[in-house]
């Protein structure tokens, strides 16, 4: 308990350093946000008027005090690029973004965990090399490439959807059909990621002593595979899932731009080139709240499933 | 091994039902094909590149992209025709005082915003005011430096007096009328075009729909959606699926493969492509290097690798949509001689050739790839070139605001409909003279044409400064290029304007 | 039977490999065609004797750019995973065998770098270095890559550090360094070797996205991710473009991917 709660101060901890040095980024990228907002109309009087209004002028420290002030009461302040609150801007990109992600890990686990534990189990055999192969090629396909191909395959000549029109979480069951295919295209490589590891790990760890003592013994290959072997293989692929969880966000990014869907990654690469800094903040806060909450969520269940990692395992 | 049996058969059976739930999805797909298509329903989905990420209160505005569309919805006193004339809108006529200095507007009764109000003279004088920058440091709207007074003089007269006369003034009153007392502008748009603004969700989508007290001709059209995709691939894919039913500024390469469903209708894009020349910079601030660049650069070529053909070629800052000042006999100032260019270059104390950077906003894929073409062209005279691509907005930052580069590849537009607007910017002292053009002998006829009297004799003088520019190789001149829009079959009634709008009031369903 | 087996998938690993490796040398001598020269006249030529991969859109040789950009595809990639998997294995190996507040430290810095979003990375890579220069990618992506390899030797150390042969080894006096690099290290390659070969693919896959997205590697250099999301933009003009592109970067992928697997299995044949 009180390394869960240990945890939990760790992710504040983090959660503040990650949006500290999203301002500290913002000082270092070229490109201001004044002069962005003006364009090629920007005159040196404009932008400096511009700065002052928006507060640009003040140092970092004060800057991100004032930010961290409007966060915990809940302001997270308006778009300089749409002159709109950013919590009413992103709402629905955020909510997007959590079912094309939770969709793609779905898929991910459905399906690599099965054909993971299928090809340890046939590791050696005869298919093998035919399977290295193609969970090679799937592993080696980029996203965006795999989407367009897809869009092109279902969309054009199957007609299974219409590329290029979300329908909007309003409908949901429209919404969550079209976004099968971009899930799928963000899926792939990394299924094929996480069979290829779960392979390895399982296939480590049947050679070790016990197994091969317990299969010599005549105990039943997949029986002991399923009883003695998940179990201990489970933590580096928790781990590994958790991980992918957190990389299946930054994967979508390219994917929505593909597919057209109005999500959280797409707008971060917009307002990051439009310099929208209110909501790269915010989006980044987002994001890192998601990768951190999966890290915690993989260390405690680790600890869970192998007490080994307790031990030393002090806050 | 049972167990394990079972589990891949759960595992087939979630999957199943994850896929099977898909498919009612599909299910209701199937459906709408009983629900009205957009041709029933008499309105269309215009592909757009890039996002209205702007204010959309037009007085500012800064994105030539947000104008574009918004086009549809603000009106100004005047407004441009397809031809290039300017003719009355909110105001039903004007006319000009002897002194040139003083507009007098009638205007339009019975005009009705887009939020039911009535439009009022306070309205007008309150909208050219706040572009005047009352109130403020500075103009809204730069060119509104010249109004001197607006003053309301009844219920349906307003005057606009200038500093002092100018021929080209009339083109900047097609500044939107907005409602005097209307906060909202920013986000939540009122004016007084066909189209009235409904609703903008960010990166995805921008609604209008028919305004039915529109005082002049109205829109076909009942609803057109905005459908945002930043990536000109996925925008293809759009078409193709059926998406989309309309896209402008299409690229070239894509025109070859937008299928049986549309046709394309080619237009020329209101701008100057050319390889802008930082004239203050070693060695572009000798006349012959620049010559030299200018014989160097294959335009045809530049036209068929990079654009399939398609462009017009132009020798100096005018486009060939404004007919009236475009001056054809520049174009061909320098033909491609790479022969010449390597004599000029050795005159000029660069027998070997030397090297140099082109910035491209990397956001602009043709003029990346124009700068590709430049610099494998360029290899045959001995000059090495290195491409810098960097952000749209280090772009203006950097190189434009900043004026920090030695070359770049970029498109220059018009902020108005006038010869003025495309050639002030060379002026020596000019704020966005990003080249840094210093040429007294331009600075005299530009002074000149300001204060020409008839007509005529300005034209000739905008002439004179586009030779300037093309004489001293200001820029290597490239090319307009052309505007391509993919229309549906079934669809009409697309025109161009010497200006960077989309008009949607006149594009209709046949039949 | 088994073993035979096993040696082949490195064998073919290896060939394949080494047939490309071959090929990317060659490149960097020898082209067929100057991979930047232009043709207005052999504009999306298909695959023919001249030209086995066709051209592109400027009328360029596509086998002459995919030998060059394999050459750079290759190196990103490798330079990527070698600065990310040094780092990260020195870090991850530090924190899971001595765990406390510096493995807290560290990993929470490997979250916070994580959480970081790569472009906001990159641009500041760029920022700091200026455009169009390849160091720019590696170093962004180098970073990025630093905390999944920490993360994976961590967990790797953290189970092995307790183990029978590293407490013997602590009893009999062996330095810490020691223990952490000659006892531990050999003993994590069943995790350490797919996370290098699949880091090789992410950082491939990586490249080709921030080619994408206009942050990677300038024209007219070409990576292969850079002439795929190139390829895209033609795909159903010129699909002979994408196809050699895409197979390329593929098998590239494939035959590190191979000799990994490969390694992996020889060596875990004989624990």
């Amino acid at each position: 308990m009180k390394y869960v709660l240990g945890r939990l101060v760790m992710l504040a901890v983090t959660m503040a350093a990650v949006s500290f040095l999203t301002f500290a980024a913002f000082d270092l990228i070229s490109g201001d946000p004044a002069t962005a907002m003006l364009g090629t109309q920007a005159t040196e009087e404009k932008v400096e008027a511009l700065r002052e209004e928006l507060g640009l002028n003040h140092p970092l420290l004060v800057r991100y005090g004032s930010w961290l002030a409007g966060f915990f009461t809940g302001d997270l302040g308006m778009s300089y690029q749409y002159r709109q609150p950013v919590g009413e801007l992103l709402a629905p990109k955020v909510a997007v973004t959590l079912w094309l992600t939770l969709l793609s890990f779905l898929m991910i686990v459905v399906v690599s965990l099965p054909l993971g534990l299928l090809s340890a189990r046939y590791a050696g055999g005869p298919w093998d090399g035919l399977w290295a192969g193609v969970n090679q090629f799937c592993m080696a396909v980029p996203p965006f490439f795999t989407g367009i191909l897809l869009s092109y395959l279902f969309g054009i000549v199957l007609r299974w959807f219409v590329p290029g029109d979300f329908p909007g979480l309003e409908a949901p069951g429209k919404a969550l059909w079209y976004l099968v295919f971009p899930a799928l295209a963000i899926a792939l490589p990394r299924a094929a990621m996480t069979v290829r590891m779960l392979r390895s790990t399982v296939v480590a760890e049947m050679n070790k002593a016990y197994v091969r003592t317990a299969i010599s013994r005549g105990n039943d290959r997949g029986g002991v595979l399923w009883h003695h072997v998940l179990k201990n293989a489970l933590v580096p692929v928790v781990t590994f899932l958790a991980q992918t969880l957190a990389e299946i966000v930054a994967g979508s990014i390219v994917v929505e731009q593909v597919f057209g869907i109005p999500g959280l990654g797409r707008m971060l690469v917009a307002s990051i080139s439009g310099r929208d800094y209110p909501v790269v903040q915010a989006i980044v806060v987002i994001l890192a709240l998601w990768v951190v909450a999966a890290g915690t969520a993989a260390d405690l269940l680790g600890r869970r499933i192998d007490p080994r990692l307790k031990i030393g395992g002090r806050v | 091994m049972k167990k394990r049996i079972w589990a891949l058969l759960l595992t087939a059976l979630v999957l199943s039902a994850v896929l099977g739930g898909c498919a009612d999805g599909s299910g209701d797909d199937g459906a709408q094909s009983t629900t009205p298509t957009r041709a029933e329903t008499n309105e269309i989905v215009v592909g757009l590149m890039n996002d209205l990420d702007d204010s959309l209160d037009p007085h500012l505005t800064v994105k030539a992209g947000t104008r574009e569309v918004m086009f549809n919805v603000f009106e100004g006193l005047v407004k441009p025709t397809p031809e290039g004339e300017l003719i009355p809108a909110l105001a039903e006529k004007y006319t000009l005082s002897d002194d040139q200095r003083t507009y007098t507007f009638t205007l339009r009764q019975g005009v009705k915003f887009h939020n039911g109000q009535e439009m009022t003279a306070e309205d007008v004088v309150w909208s050219l005011r706040r572009c005047a920058g009352e109130g403020q440091d500075a103009p809204l709207v730069e060119a509104f430096a010249a109004i001197d007074a607006v003053e309301q003089v009844d219920a349906s007269t307003v005057t606009v007096t200038l500093k002092e006369p100018n021929g080209e003034f009339l083109a900047y009153l097609t500044t939107a009328i907005l409602p005097a007392d209307y906060t909202g502008q920013d986000t939540d748009p009122v004016g007084t075009g066909p189209f009235r603004f409904v609703s903008r969700s960010a990166q995805d989508a921008i609604v209008l729909e028919k305004f039915d007290d529109y005082w002049g001709t109205p829109a076909y059209l009942d609803k057109v959606t905005f459908k945002i995709n930043e990536n000109a691939d996925s925008l293809m894919m759009a078409l193709q699926s059926g998406a989309i039913d309309l896209c402008n500024h299409l690229p070239t390469a894509n025109a070859a493969q937008i299928g049986e469903d549309f046709y394309i209708e080619e237009g020329a894009m209101s701008l100057v492509q050319a390889l802008y020349l930082n004239n203050a910079q070693a060695p572009f601030d000798n006349v012959l290097v620049r010559q030299a660049l200018c014989y160097a650069t294959d335009r045809q070529e530049i036209l068929d690798l990079a654009f399939d053909g398609y462009g017009t070629l132009v020798g100096s800052s005018m486009y060939p949509t404004l007919s009236k000042y475009f001056d054809e006999t520049l174009t061909d100032t320098y033909s491609y001689d790479p022969e010449k260019a390597r004599e000029l270059l050795a005159q000029a104390g660069y027998p070997d050739g030397f090297s140099m950077t082109i910035t491209v906003p990397s956001n602009y894929p043709q003029h990346v790839d124009t700068a590709e073409v430049l610099a494998q062209q360029y290899k045959a005279v001995g000059i090495t070139v290195e491409i810098l691509p960097v952000e749209w907005n280090v772009w203006v930052e950097d190189a434009y605001t900043g004026r920090n580069f030695q070359s770049t590849v970029v498109g220059v537009d018009a902020s108005a409909m006038t010869a003025r607007a495309m050639l002030e910017r060379f002026v020596s002292t000019a704020g966005d003279n990003f080249i840094n053009y210093q040429n007294s002998d331009y600075d005299t006829l530009f002074a000149q044409a300001q204060a020409a009297s008839d007509e005529a004799t300005q034209v000739q003088l905008y002439k004179d400064l586009q030779r300037n520019l093309a004489e001293n190789a200001a820029n290597v001149y490239i090319q307009a290029p052309a505007d391509l829009v993919a229309v549906r079959k079934g669809l009409e009634g697309v025109v161009f304007y010497p200006i960077y709008v989309l008009d949607l009031s006149t594009v209709r369903y046949t039949g | 039977m088994k073993k035979r087996r096993k040696n082949t998938m490195l064998r073919v690993g290896l060939i394949l490999t080494g047939l490309l490796a071959a090929l990317i040398l060659l490149g960097c001598f020898w082209t067929p065609y100057d991979p930047e020269a232009m043709d207005a006249a052999a504009k999306f030529l298909p695959p023919c004797l001249a030209h086995p991969m066709g051209t592109d859109s400027f009328g360029r040789d596509i086998f002459s750019r995919v030998l060059k950009g394999a050459g750079t595809t290759f190196g990103i990639a490798l330079s990527t995973v070698a600065m990310g998997g040094a780092l990260g294995i020195l870090i991850g190996a530090v924190t899971g065998y001595f765990g406390g507040v510096v493995d807290d430290i560290l990993m929470r810095l490997g979250d916070v770098i994580t959480a970081f979003p790569s472009i906001l990375l990159a641009l500041v890579v760029i920022s700091l270095m200026g455009p169009g220069k390849k160091s720019n990618v590696v170093l962004a992506l180098g970073l990025v890559f630093i905390p999944s390899f920490a993360r994976v030797t961590r967990t790797a150390y953290a189970s092995l550090r307790d183990v029978n042969y590293v407490q013997s080894a602590r009893l009999m006096g062996a330095s810490h360094s020691r223990i952490l690099w000659l006892h531990i290290l050999p003993n994590t390659r069943q995790v350490l070797l797919p996370a290098l070969t699949i880091g090789f693919n992410n950082a491939a896959l990586a490249e080709a996205s921030m080619s994408y997205l206009c942050i990677g590697v300038t024209p007219p250099d070409a990576s292969l991710g850079y002439m795929l999301s190139e390829a895209q933009g033609v795909f159903q003009r010129a699909p002979w473009y994408a196809l050699s592109t895409g197979l390329t970067l593929v098998s590239i992928i494939f035959g590190v991917g191979l000799i990994g697997q490969g390694l992996q299995r020889e060596k875990g044949g004989e624990v």
